[in-house]
């Protein structure tokens, strides 16, 4: 009797021991997510404080479906579109703060910085807000996964209908940092290789005011579409501006590249309309995404989800359901079981991340609504085109990431 | 004809750019050469209220149905009234200290006031329609010029010269300069001197108001509108020389220009330029061009 007792015990005991394994594997006992994105300045609607919420659905969400035991805690901060700023809240965070993953990051110039940090530091990264598709060409890393969007999908997604419908020769509006250089770039290839020309580019440093002496050189250029290679408040005051100077009546066409939802809701739908827009998730696709969108928006004050918001949601969801498969939260692991796991939630549907970090997903390309079109609050796309999960993005072989080179 | 491989068309269309810039640019130092040339207090919350001014179009538009027109006169005044609250309650209080202080007081005041506003209204920012009286363009052969450009070069020029006019050349203004120098003289004369400087502060908001209202429909309505601004309109006050009336305004319209120009050239610097300006001038000239060593 008293040996089945111990015995009993011990094997309690082990049990015990056991889990205090399992759980010394998740670093001090928590799992701590820091959402970094721009919290004030141009890119605060498309991601800031709504990528925070968002991570905290994801969250309780999870912890609520999965029963899952998992301690999760979600931090955030204000990187200011700011590389270096990034870059030290980023190690602030690994190095004493326990942070285990960062996600969100919008502005490629920071989002590079992150994968740089989250790499030597061999931190878990998801990048949600960043469009540079060298997250996943030559700057890829074991450490990251590029979820949402990249600038090949985008060049790809409008540059290519744009063309199709007679746009053949370009000028474009660069954003002056790595992700105007890096859309300009795609998309000029696209333009090229389906028969367009590129007539030239003028780069504008970020957050510039006036953008109409830009926009006369693009006019004196007479190419026929000006491309908007920025983002934010900079493609809302090219828009607002180049209809003020009479571009757009001129017979010149505007292709933003990278225009979210609360862009168009600051432009208004009578100086958006009929622009081309290439997104990876839009709140009224479907019931799933109309569902979630309801929670959101009675959590935000009334404002809808952009697509990062909805990036951030899934990402963490994945994240999650990484850590309790593979018991621990070493971000090389983690990620590693990211990218074995087949991804499945209620906004992006089921699709998988490749070996070079980029999460492949359908991509839509909408147009914007007429005002006499919208049916209510935030009613602003239509659907033109759906482009399948395995023609969205880059072809594996082609964006030169070192770790797929190696096999 | 070519100026350095630029058509001289397209040349010329850059200068009027560059001049409406300059407008904004005038308007804006213009408010904060009255506020620091006879109050001595550096106002960095002159960008926030260029923004208040902004959003206060905005507002009368959307709550209250009053148009473009009202605004340009009642939103000077009532972002005005918020300036005497804020020199009658604050900044009467930091006179005898260093310049330092009020400085941090308005800069303090100016992320309160953005902070409240980007929490209400978001950051992407607010569209606001042109005046229907002022759309359209006309074509100047060169370029096309949109009436409402036009508008904003014209009415900038016309207030900065009235302003300029008052203070120097009037007796009002003659009060006010007296009482920079010597206030105690000044008001040993009779002369209500506090009551002078209160309204002068709230004349310089007024101004910030102004071009805030005239911004609108151009940019986005957004709390950071301001806070993108101030920094290159100070570095316009201190080539202008600080407190220097007639430099704020020269130099306002002068930068918009050499602005302008960069854009063509070197647009990568355009942001950069001013502040190139800013470090030669302060080398060789270091109380600005039309400023006067005190």
């Amino acid at each position: 009797m008293m040996k089945r007792k111990l015995l009993c015990t011990l094997i309690a005991g082990m049990g015990l021991a056991a889990a205090g394994v399992a759980q010394a594997q998740i670093s001090g006992n928590v799992v701590k997510i820091g959402v970094m994105n721009d919290m004030s300045g141009v890119y605060a609607d498309i991601g800031g404080p709504g990528s925070v919420l968002a991570a905290k659905m994801a969250v309780e969400d999870y912890l609520k479906a999965s029963k899952s035991q998992l301690k999760v805690e979600v931090v955030s901060a204000d990187h200011q579109n700011k590389p270096d700023v990034g870059s030290s809240i980023a190690r602030k965070w690994y190095d004493s703060d326990g942070v285990d993953m960062i996600i969100d990051v919008p502005t490629s110039s920071v989002g590079l910085a992150i994968n740089q940090v989250s790499k030597e530091k061999g931190k878990a990264y998801i990048n949600t807000g960043s469009a540079t598709s060298d997250l996943t060409g030559k700057d890829c890393s074991p450490n990251t996964v590029h979820w949402l969007y990249d600038t090949w999908m985008l060049a790809h997604g409008t540059g290519s209908a744009v063309v199709k419908n007679g746009g053949d020769s370009w000028y474009f509006l660069t954003a002056d940092y790595a992700f105007g250089h890096a859309l300009e770039r795609d998309t000029s290839e696209v333009v090229k290789a389906s028969g367009g020309k590129v007539l030239g580019s003028v780069k504008v440093p970020l957050a510039t005011q006036d953008f109409s002496s830009f926009l006369l050189q693009a006019q004196s250029s007479k190419a026929k579409i000006i491309g908007l290679a920025n983002a934010g408040g900079d493609t809302i005051n090219s828009i607002k501006q180049a209809a003020e100077f009479g571009i757009t009546k001129g017979g010149q066409k505007l292709a933003g590249l990278l225009v979210f939802l609360p862009d168009v809701h600051g432009l208004g739908l009578a100086t958006a309309q009929g622009l081309n827009v290439t997104e990876s998730w839009y709140w009224d696709l479907n019931d799933a995404s109309r569902a979630w969108t309801k929670r959101f928006v009675a959590a935000n004050g009334g404002k809808y989800p952009s697509s990062d918001h909805a990036g951030v949601y899934a990402g963490v969801l994945h994240y999650l359901k990484a850590v309790d498969a593979a018991k621990t939260d070493d971000g090389s692991k983690v990620i590693a079981k990211m990218k074995e796991l087949p991804t499945d939630d209620p906004l992006f549907g089921k699709g998988s991340i490749r070996a070079d970090g980029r999460k492949i997903h359908p991509v839509y390309l909408f147009e914007v609504k007429k005002p006499s079109e919208s049916k209510g609050p935030y009613d602003y796309y239509k659907l033109q085109q759906t482009i399948p999960a395995d023609k969205a993005f880059r072809p594996i072989g082609e964006g030169n990431c070192p770790l797929v080179a190696k096999k | 004809m070519e100026i350095f491989g630029i058509p001289i068309q397209a040349m010329m269309g850059q200068l009027l750019i560059g001049l409406i810039n300059g407008s904004f640019y005038a308007l804006l130092s213009l408010g904060l050469a009255v506020i620091f040339g006879l109050l001595n207090i550096i106002n960095f919350a002159h960008g926030a209220q260029y923004m208040l001014g902004a959003f206060g179009a905005y507002l009368l538009l959307n709550k209250l149905g009053l148009g473009y027109w009202w605004s340009l006169i009642l939103v000077p005044i009532l972002v005005g009234a918020t300036g005497v609250i804020i020199e009658r309650t604050m900044l009467s209080r930091l006179y005898k200290l260093d310049h330092l202080y009020g400085l941090l007081l308005t800069f303090g005041l100016a992320l309160i006031i953005q902070g409240l506003f980007r929490n209400e209204y978001g950051s992407t920012g607010l569209p606001y329609s042109m005046p229907a009286q002022l759309q359209g363009g006309v074509n100047l052969g060169f370029m096309f010029l949109p009436i409402y450009r036009g508008w904003v070069i014209v009415a900038s020029l016309i207030v900065c010269l009235a302003t300029w006019f008052v203070i120097e050349r009037t007796k009002l203004g003659g009060y006010l300069r007296a009482a920079t120098e010597n206030p105690q003289i000044v008001q040993a004369f009779g002369i209500n001197v506090p009551r002078m400087i209160t309204l002068t502060y709230g004349f310089g908001v007024a101004l910030a108001a102004l071009a805030g209202v005239m911004a609108a429909p151009i940019y986005q309505v957004s709390p950071q509108m301001g806070a993108d601004l101030i920094i290159v309109v100070f570095a316009v006050v201190v080539i202008g020389g600080m407190g220097s009336i007639m430099g704020a305004i020269v130099t306002g319209f002068g930068l918009g220009l050499i602005e302008g120009l960069t854009k063509v050239f070197y647009p990568e610097a355009s942001t950069t330029v001013i502040f190139i300006i800013m470090t030669i001038v302060l080398l060789i000239r270091p109380a600005g061009l039309f400023g006067t060593q005190k």
